[in-house]
């Protein structure tokens, strides 16, 4: 614990910490409905268009973050409207968003003429180097995440449980499930500092994965996942900081050894859900 | 008798092939209607038609004196189950939460919940995730779902299709309940002609064009009817395929 308050009294560190709490949580709480979606990489392949954005950010020389933002969102609501009209499996759909975010990445980087430090500090992130306009964009992408999804909660279950009967309740399906895919995206884009395009799934992915398996309702998995992804990002970048490891990998291993324990500890038949946030 | 539903020359047509041929009937307040009809009969297509999931058809259907394509707010006045779906274990949604899903938009008193669970006789499982449950149990989830906005027509696609008979009878039961002490119109699709003949005031046969609409007894108390309804059908599928292979020598 000394160790801990040692090392939050540097500045990087503190916005690091922040920045990675902030988001863990938009992480989870978008990650879960992705998972139940079964778009589980979604994020995988937002990721890969967001380093096409990327690229194209540090081939023409502005922020790389905010062209990430333009080409991943354009592309994510353009593949949603072809996967609804062709009828082509959202899997499949999934692929098509992946490779040509990344044929475009991998084109502009040959053009560019090789690979920079910065590119590299985007596929596998590194959040001890977050600096003030991060932490802000991190904290402003919250801001908007939250209280949305908190606005749609109701509606997003009730498409995740049945699209039809979203339908008949008289939902517009198509423009939520449109706002859903922006958050998803900005979500996505804010989060590549912390694990990097390469690690993004671990944070959507594992900590809602691991809280599923709980067994408890809707609200109580989305707090579960929360504590599962502040806990391994904390610990995950304290970690890291002392035994001289890249962060990223340090949060998504913390989270995979989590998510084993769970496994384990199930079928070991060992009482999960009663341990877990009971009422009475 | 008031009219709720009311169906005129409804055809519907995908990829050229008709689903729905010319289809009119109506149904009126305090009905009990079974529709049957064998697969690929457009029992679905039918309610998707009436619910306005489908818009592309032509002729009109009046939900409650309005024309669900411009009146979507008639849908609030409908509960819809539909086909029996497979329902994850790891589904987290409770029954409880499930059934706050019935009102959107507005805030939902924990009595209606607890009372339409009650009705359903789940309140011992409020608590479990719906994926834990039998599909029966789940099916009757959904039932109580559609029974907190207090609807006045209760739309059931084909709901108990693949669950045991143990389960139908009790949900039967609920549906009888339903019509007779809450006085909720509804209508039904089912293969289950026995239990038609029991529970239903009504009855409607389709196979894309409509074969018969009137009272349950004039239907199954006439077996020459019943008998030339059992000819349509065979008769409709034998064109089906003979069409589908007609066209298929066409192609090759």
């Amino acid at each position: 614990m000394e160790m801990f308050f040692d090392i939050i009294q540097f500045g990087f560190m503190q916005r690091a910490l922040i920045s990675a709490i902030a988001i863990s949580i938009i992480c989870s709480i978008v990650g879960l409905f992705l998972v139940l979606k079964r778009h589980s990489l979604f994020g995988d392949a937002l990721a890969h268009v967001a380093f096409g954005g990327i690229s194209l950010g540090l081939f023409i020389g502005i922020y790389p973050l905010w062209t990430a933002y333009i080409v991943s969102i354009l592309s994510a609501v353009g593949v949603n409207k072809l996967r609804e009209s062709t009828k082509i499996p959202s899997d499949s759909s999934i692929a098509v968003l992946l490779t040509s975010g990344l044929a475009i990445g991998v084109i502009l980087i040959s053009i560019s003429g090789g690979f920079t430090i910065n590119l590299f500090s985007f596929l596998f992130g590194n959040i001890l180097l977050v600096s003030n306009e991060d932490l802000i964009m991190i904290l402003i992408t919250d801001a908007i995440v939250i209280p949305v999804i908190y606005l749609l909660y109701k509606k997003l279950i009730l498409i995740v449980f049945d699209e039809k009967q979203a339908k008949v309740s008289g939902l517009n399906v198509t423009w939520i499930n449109t706002l859903f895919i922006i958050l998803a995206t900005i979500t996505i884009i804010a989060s590549i500092r912390l694990v990097g395009v390469l690690l993004i799934s671990s944070l959507i992915v594992i900590p809602n994965i691991t809280a599923l398996m709980i067994r408890k309702g809707f609200k109580k998995t989305i707090f579960i996942s929360c504590a599962i992804s502040i806990f391994s990002v904390v610990f995950g970048i304290v970690l890291s900081y002392y035994v001289n490891l890249v962060p990223s990998g340090m949060i998504t291993l913390t989270m995979v050894s989590l998510f084993l324990v769970t496994v384990i500890a199930k079928n070991l038949k060992f009482p999960l859900n009663n341990i877990v946030m009971n009422k009475k | 008798m008031q009219s709720i539903i009311n169906v005129a020359n409804l055809s519907y047509y995908y990829d050229s092939f008709a689903s729905l041929d010319n289809i009119s009937f109506t149904v009126d307040k305090g009905d009990f209607l079974g529709i049957i009809g064998p697969n690929g009969a457009g029992k679905t297509t039918l309610f998707e038609c009436m619910l306005g999931i489908i818009h592309d058809y032509s002729g009109e259907i009046n939900l409650f004196g309005s024309d669900i394509k411009l009146n979507k707010k008639t849908l609030q006045r409908i509960g819809y189950v539909p086909q029996k779906k497979y329902v994850e274990q790891t589904f987290p949604a409770t029954v409880k939460e499930i059934v706050s899903l019935g009102i959107i938009g507005k805030k939902l008193r924990k009595e209606t919940i607890d009372n339409a669970i009650e009705f359903v006789e789940l309140d011992a499982y409020q608590d479990k995730r719906i994926g834990e449950l039998s599909e029966g149990q789940q099916q009757r989830v959904i039932i109580a779902k559609a029974l907190v906005k207090e609807p006045d027509l209760l739309i059931l696609d084909e709901p108990t299709t693949g669950i045991d008979s143990g389960a139908q009878e009790k949900f039967y039961d609920l549906l009888t309940k339903l019509n007779k002490e809450r006085k909720i119109t509804i209508v039904w699709s089912s293969h289950d002609m026995n239990a038609v003949q029991k529970l239903a005031s009504k009855v409607a046969c389709i196979d894309k064009k409509l074969f018969f609409h009137g009272e349950s007894e004039d239907f199954f108390g006439n077996e020459e009817r019943m008998k030339s309804y059992v000819e349509f059908a065979m008769q409709s599928h034998m064109n089906l395929h003979f069409g589908n292979s007609k066209k298929m020598e066409t192609t090759e």
